[in-house]
């Protein structure tokens, strides 16, 4: 490989602030968009969390002695709001898509920077908004999910505020999406093919169709539902006529694809991962792509499988079965594919890469417990206990939030030219690990004993193992320490990376770290095969190979 | 494998200014966004139909004269639209301002013939299930419609000689044809499923 940089030939002139202040500024530059979305998200975790605490520490004891119980329900609301919508959606989308994508087509911006600066700057009023819900009246009480009529008989004030707040996300949301596809679709490098891309752009067009599809039928919902709060119509108030099951229908027509978008930039990014820290090609290019795009489609029509006790008729309850266990099947040949990546490989055991198995482990288990949860006996049993709260975080948090973890150990040499440090991230990785499983491990033997979620008191029969999950839950909150010391410790003293400290192959490796304002000095690189690792360039001609012949050529032997 | 060489400085113009494409291609995804909305009210209203009879003695009757003159109105400005747009394209502006005023003449007597409807219908906002779903969707597609106009007489101001719109830069009268060819396409539909079914 031959890098040939003529330096400086010129300047780009830029009209926006410079230094860490531009951080702060209505910026256009998708690096710092993308920068802007993770350091405000991770705010966010830190407050999400903050409220996680709470609820594990209501929950040591049986009784409810922590926290009033009206404290306790607007706590767990927040709690699963701030996550979902301003930890996890932009982090994993917002954050990493704007670093990324511009850089994997080739480009030296977004579609539409402008558009991309507003979806970010919608995120913190948002955000605001909705944590001073809790200061102002009382935030809102009825789960993230506010199910009609619960939402509609707990505090008016608290719930339209959650309302907003979630209507602005869902509008951040789509502008980004839009972006991400016009970005993917339309702004690629000349000579760049689709099947040339690597895998994170395909999960981010599946996860934008998702979101394009999706959130506006969230966001007409939660305006009728706001018309029955204020102007009390009855759309969703049986006392007044309506039907709260509709209200269902079209929550989870937006908040069963969320656990896609959620999930698969995720894929994505591990998928990236991989391949690097195993010094092996990606394997199954082709079917990976095809398996994020069957996702996606029925990923969209499996959304009753929540509603298996909302009186959903016979034929409705065997469709949905059938069809959420048909998404097994594109999930398996991920869950596949990356074992075939890592199989044979020379695996470098940093934390980049303890992250991404841990993502593996926990995502497999978080699986099986959905396919389980798709079978309608099943899911009657367990409906609305703590296996549901079990599964739901061996998805979201071992799943994505392992990947976003071991994103930021891989990626933050190319956003500050510094490495992290290698022991404070293992035992960041360890303490994650070790405090997840035994937080939510736990859930979902009490789930199957029949320990309802959502509520501050529980039979005392559960304590103990309460107790295990709390102290799981205060490993966790423990981990973030070695991670915060070790993100601000590395960027002033950390080893220096230099431009390519993993030798990678993905064209964001391609310019220095950090990369300048435009992302390359001159051209963009043309990558024809960003995972054309293992093989000697002069034996096989990579331009003209995939990612399976590569596969097939690759002598294990002769893997630098 | 991968060669970086330093390139003529336009590579960064043409991906920072060249987005005229990526400008409609943006507002149509955007459309099919917001169409998806309107296909949530209207899964919603069918949904309602299908299982929540209203209770007897409640009024649910629309009245068909007027919204068919409206429907024809909204199909007659999507012409006038396009015509604007032709003419505009040959660079003859007097001709498509001309257009453009009657577009948006026609969009504002149907505005104004769905407000004649509203203040005669004899159900209220709160009356009952049909009524609250009837209001919120032609309420909302009303929103689309006064946004539509409002953006004909930016589109005609702009359109004026020295102004921004010209047979060089056609984008924000396309644009704005665009989203008027979808408020008109969704207003087919709920005619259909509001009013018809």
């Amino acid at each position: 490989m031959t890098i040939s940089l003529t330096p400086e030939t010129q300047q780009p002139i830029s009209l926006q602030p410079q230094g860490w202040l531009r951080y702060l500024s209505f910026s256009t530059d998708h690096k710092v968009i993308g920068l802007q979305y993770l350091i405000c998200g991770f705010i966010f975790y830190l407050i999400g969390g903050a409220l996680a605490g709470a609820i594990r520490t209501e929950l040591l004891t049986p009784i409810s002695d922590f926290l009033p119980r009206e404290t306790y329900n607007e706590v767990l609301t927040l709690h699963g709001t701030v996550m979902i919508f301003l930890w996890i959606v932009p982090v994993v989308n917002g954050g990493f898509g704007n670093y990324l994508i511009p850089f994997y087509v080739g480009a030296r911006d977004m579609a539409f920077p402008r558009l991309n600066a507003v979806a970010f700057w919608l995120i913190p009023p948002a955000g605001l908004l909705l944590i001073s819900s809790y200061f102002i009246a009382s935030a809102a009480q009825s789960g993230w999910t506010a199910y009609p009529p619960l939402s509609l008989s707990t505090p008016a004030t608290g719930q339209i505020i959650w309302i907003l707040s979630v209507l602005l996300l869902g509008g951040s949301s789509i502008f980004g999406g839009i972006n991400f596809i016009a970005t993917i679709l339309k702004l690629r490098r000349p000579g760049l093919k689709l099947m040339q891309l690597p895998m994170y752009c395909w999960a981010m067009l599946g996860t934008s169709i998702l979101v394009v599809l999706s959130t506006p039928v969230l966001a007409g919902t939660l305006v009728l539902l706001s018309f029955d709060i204020i102007a009390h119509t009855g759309f969703f108030n049986p006392s007044l006529g309506g039907n709260a099951v509709v209200y269902q229908h079209l929550f989870w027509f937006y908040s069963h694809p969320a656990v896609y978008i959620m999930v698969l930039p995720a894929f994505g990014l591990v998928s990236e991962i991989l391949p690097v820290h195993s010094r092996k090609p990606l394997f199954g290019y082709t079917t990976m792509v095809y398996s994020i795009m069957g996702i996606v489609f029925l990923g969209l029509i499996v959304w009753a499988h929540h509603m298996f006790t909302s009186g959903t008729p016979p034929w409705m309850r065997l469709f949905f079965t059938i069809a959420t266990s048909f998404i097994a099947v594109p999930t398996g040949i991920k869950f596949f594919n990356w074992l075939a990546t890592l199989w044979g490989g020379r695996i470098a055991l940093n934390t980049a890469m303890l992250f991404s198995c841990g993502f593996i482990v926990n995502f497999v288990f978080g699986g099986i417990t959905g396919v389980a949860l798709a079978q309608v006996p099943f899911d009657i049993h367990v409906h609305d206990t703590y296996f549901v709260v079990g599964h739901f975080h061996y998805i979201v948090y071992g799943g994505t939030v392992f990947v976003i973890f071991a994103s930021i150990y891989h990626w933050y040499p190319k956003v500050t030219g510094r490495l992290l440090n290698e022991p404070l991230g293992k035992l960041h990785f360890l303490l994650t690990f070790v405090g997840f499983n035994l937080c939510f491990a736990p859930q979902h033997w009490l789930g199957l004993n029949g320990m309802p979620r959502r509520v501050a008191e529980y039979d005392p029969q559960f304590t103990l193992v309460n107790q295990l999950s709390s102290a799981g839950a205060l490993l966790m909150a423990l981990s973030t320490l070695p991670f915060l010391v070790n993100v601000v410790l590395s960027a002033f003293r950390g080893d220096i990376a230099g431009d390519n400290p993993w030798r990678a192959l993905t064209p964001e490796w391609l310019t220095t770290s950090p990369p300048p304002v435009e992302n390359w000095k001159g051209e963009a690189p043309l990558v024809h095969e960003p995972y054309g690792y293992g093989v000697a360039p002069e034996e096989v001609p990579l331009a003209a190979t995939t990612g399976s012949e590569l596969w097939r050529l690759g002598d294990p032997d002769r893997r630098p | 494998m991968t060669t970086l060489s330093t390139s003529s400085p336009s590579v960064s113009e043409q991906q920072h200014e060249a987005h005229a494409d990526h400008r409609m291609f943006g507002l149509a995804t955007f459309l099919v966004a917001d169409g998806m909305t309107f296909a949530g009210f209207f899964a919603a209203y069918l949904t309602f139909r299908a299982v929540n009879p209203l209770p007897s003695g409640s009024s649910y009757e629309l009245e068909l004269v007027l919204p068919t003159i409206n429907t024809l109105l909204l199909l007659a400005s999507s012409f006038t639209f396009h015509r604007a747009g032709s003419a505009m394209k040959r660079d003859n502006r007097p001709l498509a301002r001309r257009w453009l005023l009657v577009t948006a003449a026609f969009g504002f007597a149907f505005l104004a013939g769905q407000m004649k409807e509203y203040f005669t219908l004899p159900f209220g906002l709160t009356d009952n299930l049909f009524a609250s779903t009837f209001y919120a969707i032609t309420g909302f597609h009303g929103l689309h419609v006064t946004l539509g106009g409002l953006m004909i007489l930016i589109v005609w101001w702009q359109s004026r000689s020295g102004g921004r719109v010209s047979s060089h830069n056609l984008f924000p009268l396309e644009a704005a044809e665009l989203y008027w060819h979808f408020v008109d396409g969704i207003w087919v539909v709920l005619y259909g499923i509001l009013y018809l079914l």
